[in-house]
């Protein structure tokens, strides 16, 4: 197992022999196939930190392989024996599910930047959960909303097999107005969407919906091309993200997708933020990375008005969110889900690289549809 | 449901199917000659699919790109067996799975190391690119059809190599019996190293073609490799002809199953769940049509073990 400890920590550590006060423990996704999401994440986080200067913060960073098991290891391991005070970093939802309740209940406080499952806003709803990017439905409901907007009556929309698979095809029922042309549940991590494709051609479709996220998207989208079809797609940012757009190359190009955060978002925390990550790293940042950037800052400026160990005034200063997000404005609602605006944006090339441009605001301040039954 | 959609699945499932095939024959002729398990294969695959995407990145002709997927595999095979396999001949099974499972490690951060954590691009040649219009109106993307001429070219000449030529029968003798063939003068331990690097260049094949449709990244192997193993299970242990059949089956059970059994759900229950129940059952298809072969026949269709 690997294990970083926080660039800052471990200076600090070496010069002043200062004890790190606060501990992080960060589980996400580091090797196989998910793994360039769990990088953007770790690395937003770390560059937050990093930024912050402060040295009492340690942050112990394990590798889930994307296996809900593994998972459940770290977590136990990081709060029976690392005792750390907030877990972050998990990407998948079906690992979310597996860790975050038991994690919550024992008191830690957990900050999701990525998975957004369902039961997780609505009756699992917990005081020491905080998602800081979004409910699972949210990307998807704003899918549909472009969707009316542009006139599209008749969707073909597919999706994996697992929960937040589920909550996308949800969120996007749950805006689009128009019919359904077919519904399709694919198997998770699945590479081969021949069987998919002819399903959409032998359809009346007029616009095709899917939400698979990583290299799941990269391989609809080079076979989706290859096809012959030229219905237009819709998705969420998941599929277009920065990590994998060049991978698709081409076959991404001019297609609309929809996200609560994209580089060009018009201010300075953002700008900042897009500035250093790729000096830091060399890349462009994704939205898995402002994802990972915002749930450090919030958590920081938790850290800046309370304690971990006074768990009531820090959850009061969590819920607060008095941070510079990268993406504007930013504030949770009563589950502890953002209220934020998700936009619709293109897939574009810029020089050699492909990357995404913001059309427009898909839907302005949007909670999400389990709220009102969150009693925490 | 038309029978245009019907044909197409059918072209689907057999595409699938010969792919399977690529990776199941070298991994059922490794196992059949040198009795070898080896949980590596997916890596090899993996290989293939980097070094024709480094090369496609660089050169932007694929077909080097597949020679030189083909030639890193098979250099990888060679180097892997004389460094590591060839200690584990005469060792039990277990031994060989721990010292595999190692190599797919190995394969998996070391490929992270050189190429990153992102996927890479590698498309399909302009060539065949799009698709072609096949008699009876059916419209085909030409790249998977070349992929099933391909692969049953691949099987044909397999079946050449192995039935017609010299080196053909040392194999067949090396699955029957070792010890006799290394009495007769042959040079044992070349022909293991020569049918490791032919099953890894199948592998590195397989890779490299099914990678240009699909993404190209860590750990892109191992669903593969489960596949292939039911196939070679399905098939009969150490037997070519046993894994072609084997891969249309699992490819066209896997394929078929997906599509027709949530339209089959539909005649009873409600679209979501239909769609919901229907692919959860169509995902356990081919291991379900495992264990009616092994029942029927416990060697596979075509083993010759008992």
């Amino acid at each position: 197992m690997k294990k970083f400890l926080a660039a800052a920590a471990v200076s600090a550590l070496c010069s002043t022999g200062a004890l790190a006060e606060v501990k992080v423990g960060m589980i996400t996704t580091l090797s196989g196939g998910g793994a360039g999401l769990g990088i953007d994440v770790r690395d937003g986080f770390m560059l937050a930190i990093a930024q912050s200067g402060r040295d009492d913060i340690e942050v112990v960073i394990e590798d889930d392989q994307r296996k809900p098991d593994i998972a459940v290891q770290l977590s136990d391991k990081m709060i029976q024996s690392e005792r750390v005070d907030v877990m972050t970093g998990i990407i998948w939802s079906n690992l979310a599910m597996a860790v975050v309740p038991a994690a919550v209940n024992q008191n830690v406080i957990y900050l999701s930047p990525n998975a957004g499952p369902s039961p997780l806003a609505g009756k699992g709803c917990h005081q020491n959960y905080f998602n800081v990017a979004w409910q699972n439905d949210n990307l998807h409901e704003a899918a549909g909303a472009y969707a009316n907007g542009t006139g599209y009556k008749n969707s073909f929309i597919l999706a994996p097999n697992y929960p937040a698979g589920v909550d996308a095809l949800t969120g996007y029922k749950r805006f689009f107005e128009g019919d359904l042309a077919g519904e399709i549940y694919t198997e998770l991590g699945q590479t081969d969407y021949a069987a998919e494709i002819a399903q959409i051609r032998a359809s009346d479709a007029d616009s095709v919906f899917f939400f698979l996220p990583g290299g799941m998207g990269i391989s609809f989208l080079k076979q989706y091309a290859d096809s012959g079809i030229d219905l237009p797609v819709v998705g969420p940012a998941f599929s277009f993200d920065q990590g994998i757009l060049q991978a698709v190359g081409d076959a991404a190009l001019g297609v609309v997708n929809t996200s609560q955060w994209n580089k060009d978002i018009d201010n300075p925390t953002n700008a900042a933020f897009v500035e250093s990550f790729q000096a830091e790293y060399g890349r462009l940042p994704s939205l898995y990375a402002s994802q990972g950037f915002d749930t450090a800052n919030l958590f920081l400026s938790a850290l800046d008005k309370a304690d971990p160990s006074d768990a009531d005034a820090f959850r009061e200063a969590l819920r607060a969110a008095e941070f510079e997000s990268t993406r504007g404005d930013f504030s949770f609602g009563p589950n502890h889900h953002p209220v934020q605006t998700i936009y619709a944006r293109e897939v574009i090339k810029e020089g050699d690289v492909f990357t995404n441009k913001i059309l427009g605001v898909a839907l302005e301040n949007h909670s999400d549809a389990y709220a009102a039954e969150c009693k925490m | 449901m038309s029978s245009i959609l019907i044909i197409e699945q059918i072209l689907n499932g057999l595409q699938f199917g010969v792919m399977l095939f690529l990776m199941a024959a070298g991994l059922t002729l490794i196992f059949g000659v040198m009795g070898l398990i080896n949980l590596a294969h997916g890596s090899l695959y993996m290989v293939g699919a980097f070094a024709a995407a480094a090369v496609a990145g660089v050169t932007g002709s694929f077909l080097l790109a597949l020679v030189a997927a083909l030639a890193a595999a098979a250099l990888a095979g060679a180097i892997v067996e004389m460094v590591v396999i060839r200690r584990l001949y005469n060792a039990p099974h277990l031994d060989q799975v721990l010292a595999t499972f190692a190599l797919i490690l190995i394969f998996s951060e070391g490929t992270r190391w050189v190429f990153g954590s992102f996927p890479l691009f590698l498309d399909i040649p302009d060539a065949l690119s799009g698709p072609v219009t096949l008699p009876g109106g059916i419209e085909y993307p030409l790249y998977r059809l070349t992929l099933i001429g391909i692969g049953l070219a691949v099987a044909v000449g397999l079946w050449a190599l192995i039935e017609r030529t010299r080196l053909g029968i040392q194999i067949r003798a090396g699955e029957n019996d070792r010890e006799m063939i290394a009495a007769l003068g042959v040079d044992i331990s070349k022909l293991y190293t020569l049918v490791f690097a032919l099953g890894a260049a199948l592998a590195g094949l397989a890779g490299a073609l099914v990678g240009a449709i699909q993404s190209v990244q860590v750990g892109m192997g191992e669903p593969v490799l489960i596949l292939a193993f039911v196939v070679i299970v399905i098939g009969g242990i150490g037997s070519v002809r046993g894994a072609f059949i084997g891969a249309l089956l699992v490819g066209l059970t896997d394929t078929l199953g997906g599509v027709f059994l949530p339209e089959l759900f539909k005649l009873f229950m409600d679209n979501g769940a239909a769609q919901k129940s229907g692919s959860a059952l169509a995902s356990m298809g081919i291991y379900v049509l495992m264990g009616l072969v092994l029942i029927w026949r416990p060697t596979g269709l075509f083993g010759a073990r008992a």
